[in-house]
């Protein structure tokens, strides 16, 4: 059913459509609406049986869900930025112990300095954790992931982290198509578990295991990861035989055929590259997109043969390896057959800060013109940095990075553009 | 209520004559069809008061609940040496996840007996008293706040054990650990504000706290028994001696636990709804130097010259809480 819905409502309702049984919410800018919408639910009665649970920390949150699953509960949460950070420990511990959890993660930057605003930083720390991790391009493919992301983990028996734009997503505004529960139903079995506590048939789930067998199990989990390379792409097929559209899947391309310029990005930010590039090859550009849906397990064969052929490749990405530069783009690196000189790193939009077509238009004109830097930090403003720097040579106690550059801009928080 | 007085049938000893008792008022440990939920072969120190603890707790919920029980643990001494990888100690099913989270995967797992319609099954956390006071304090707080049906467990041996004794917020003061050596000035732990979790779960108004030794098995078992009587989230706090920490005798574990209450250092008492409900009396006063005599975390109050005054400020925690609870025969707790 075509319904005109926010992000947060539509991504409530399809995971209400599959039947989780608990809860767990703590409410964190920009996830609220998600766990409200939840709540709200459960308390009508229309998701029964269901507990919800409103919690004391996200590392509770992930805790509860910990249990619940490990008892043989369908468990889900929400969280975004200083939250999961928060559960971290609890986020890797579920991965350990192998339970099909399913979260949505609001992606929001992580501070200090504090800032409620869209982009990776939250997602990309947690993805060694063992997670699986899909990007929702849009809020039909958020809605859509989720429902994909309960059969992929209860059938690995992996916990699976959708990621959402933050506000860009979760409070826009969009049409999205809504399935039946007869196709949910259809396309996610009930949960068995592969564990489970049980008193009729006593499992010790959670015991020590040292030196003599922790590599084996690390192994097993690298292993689950890459045989959800394999299933990711057959489960998108098998949406599309049920729900009539092409949905998830490990990458997406756009206008790749005849590119010797490739974008890579990930999440909501794709659409605009999408524009940009549609303008770009106006004006005869031979330029394509690849959109990366499954970031773990890392899809290098798909992202390989993706980039064959491309002359250059820009990653443009939400996030930033302090020190190193992208984080994307090291992933990118490694499996794109052309010289490392020819992968460009384009750090954009971090805490929020507009990514308009003008500003990608330049970048990739100027990579196509051999004159981007390795690394670009998209519209920074240098004299703002340059400012900073200046008076931490001039006085040892320069005061908090923040403020001084808030006093420098002279304005507070009226332009994110 | 707790399960005082005990008949003694030997007179002189605090041997409690279990083959002399009617059947139904035995232990369920001395019952041939406890059920081990906590098995032999586990790698716990010689006279290790938490799996004594353990042992006669669980066994008692096993027959509590007619042996459906799920139970969650705390890292600690108590999750590791039960199951070394590939063994494991455990009857009955069992989790560990992280050090600070025992009370909040119960309370996942009574979620998912609740939505699965199995009112049946209850569930356990446990955990030693830095799972419990220290980091696991937020979800074993919000598992109180929010009533959740769980029976948390606390195996008090005042001091991080499982990672070579240091200080935790259980630590008494004066006590000597690996993060208080008394070296110079100093006297081992310093004189805090102490941190009473059961008055804490006692404040959070749930519907049952208790405080327990390993030296009355009786009692104990008669609380977690109660413990399983009511619905909502109950916490019974025992205190499990460590010869490894506590620096006795691996034979003394039960007289410690025995002298810790009889000096009044460790108030043994059940409430239920936030109110007091029983108290077991001091059977023999002793004062707090027959206590902390024999272990070696308290060895430096004694050595020459001395220190009296340390000793005298350790009197009176135990005098307060004698009054505060009323813990001699004849006298009623303080208003």
């Amino acid at each position: 059913m075509l319904k005109q819905i926010e992000g947060s409502a539509a991504v409530a309702e399809a995971v209400s459509l599959c039947r989780p049984q608990v809860i767990c919410a703590y409410p964190i800018s920009p996830q609220t609406h998600i766990v409200e919408g939840l709540g709200k639910l459960v308390s009508a009665g229309q998701l029964a049986p269901c507990e919800f649970i409103n919690v004391e920390s996200e590392f509770a949150a992930m805790s509860v869900a910990i249990g619940a699953s490990a008892a043989g509960a369908r468990a889900y949460t929400a969280t975004a930025s200083q939250g999961l950070l928060f559960m971290a420990e609890a986020v890797f511990n579920a991965a350990g112990l192998g339970l099909p959890i399913v979260m949505t993660v609001a992606n929001r930057s992580i501070g200090a300095p504090i800032n409620i605003w869209n982009d990776h930083t939250d997602a990309l720390s947690q993805r060694d954790c063992g997670w699986i991790q899909l990007f929702a391009e849009d809020n039909q493919e958020a809605l859509d992931l989720h429902i994909q992301a309960f059969r992929l983990a209860e059938e690995l028996s992996l916990p699976v982290m959708v990621c959402m734009d933050g506000f860009i997503l979760t409070h826009a505004y969009e049409r999205v198509d809504m399935p039946t529960q007869e196709q949910v139903d259809a396309y996610l079995p009930p949960y068995e578990p592969r564990q489970v506590l049980d008193p009729a048939a006593p499992v010790s789930i959670g015991a020590m295991v040292g030196p003599e067998a922790f590599m084996e199990v690390r192994f097993l989990a690298h292993a689950k990861q890459r045989q959800a390379l394999e299933l990711i792409p057959a489960w998108a097929s098998e949406f599309k035989r049920i729900f009539g559209r092409a949905s998830g899947g490990l990458t997406h391309g756009y206008h790749l055929d005849d590119a010797e310029t490739v974008v890579v990005a990930l999440g909501s930010v794709l659409g605009t590259i999408k524009d940009t590039v549609d303008e770009m090859r106006e004006r005869g550009a031979k330029i394509g997109v690849l959109g990366i849906t499954c970031f773990r397990p890392w899809p290098g064969a798909a992202v390989r043969e993706a980039l064959d052929g491309a002359k250059r490749v820009i990653v443009l990405e939400k996030s930033l390896a302090v020190g190193l530069g992208g984080i994307v783009s090291n992933n990118v690196s490694a499996a794109y057959h052309g010289a490392p000189d020819d992968v460009y790193t384009v750090i954009a939009g971090l805490g929020g800060r507009a990514i308009t077509r003008a500003s990608l238009a330049r970048a990739f004109e100027a990579a196509i013109a051999g004159q981007l830097e390795p690394v670009t930090f998209l519209d920074l403003d240098h004299s703002l940095v340059d400012r900073v720097m200046a008076r931490e040579r001039e006085h040892r106690r320069s005061g908090p990075i923040a403020e001084g550059i808030l006093r420098d801009l002279g304005v507070v928080a009226s332009r994110i553009g | 209520m707790s399960h005082q007085p005990i008949r003694f049938y030997q007179t002189g000893t605090f041997t409690v004559g279990n083959r002399l008792l009617p059947a139904e008022e035995r232990s369920v440990q001395a019952k041939a069809r406890r059920t081990n939920s906590l098995n032999s072969g586990h790698r716990a120190c010689q006279g290790c008061g938490e799996a004594l603890g353990a042992r006669y707790a669980i066994d008692a919920a096993m027959d509590a609940t007619d042996c459906q029980l799920i139970a969650a643990n705390a890292t600690g001494c108590l999750e590791v040496f039960s199951t070394p990888y590939p063994e494991t100690s455990w009857q009955i099913p069992w989790i560990h996840s992280l050090f600070g989270n025992a009370a909040a995967v119960a309370t996942g797992i009574a979620a998912a007996m609740r939505v699965k319609g199995r009112s049946d099954v209850r569930v356990v956390a446990q955990g030693g008293d830095g799972g419990t006071t220290d980091i696991g304090f937020g979800c074993l707080s919000g598992m109180f706040e929010r009533n959740d049906d769980v029976l948390y467990i606390c195996y008090d041996n005042e001091a991080y054990m499982n990672t070579g004794v240091q200080r935790s917020s259980a630590t008494p003061p004066a006590a000597r650990t690996n993060t208080t050596l008394p070296v110079g000035e100093a006297l081992g732990n310093r004189f805090g504000q102490g941190k009473n979790v059961p008055a804490i779960a006692m404040a959070h108004e749930i519907p049952y706290v208790a405080t327990a030794t390993v030296a009355e098995l009786h009692d104990l078992e008669a609380k977690v028994r109660r413990a399983m009587q009511f619905r909502g989230a109950r916490y019974i706090h025992i205190l499990v001696p460590c010869p490894l920490g506590w620096g006795h005798g691996s034979a003394e574990t039960i007289r410690m636990a025995r002298l810790a209450r009889e000096t009044g250092l460790f108030p043994v008492f059940e409430a239920e709804h936030g109110e007091v409900t029983s108290v077991s009396k001091i059977r023999r006063q002793l004062p707090v130097q027959e206590y902390l005599r024999p272990q070696t975390r308290f060895a430096h109050l004694f050595r020459p010259p001395g220190h009296p005054e340390v000793i005298a400020r350790l009197q009176q925690l135990a005098d307060r809480n004698i009054r505060r609870f009323g813990l001699l025969d004849g006298t009623e707790a303080a208003p």
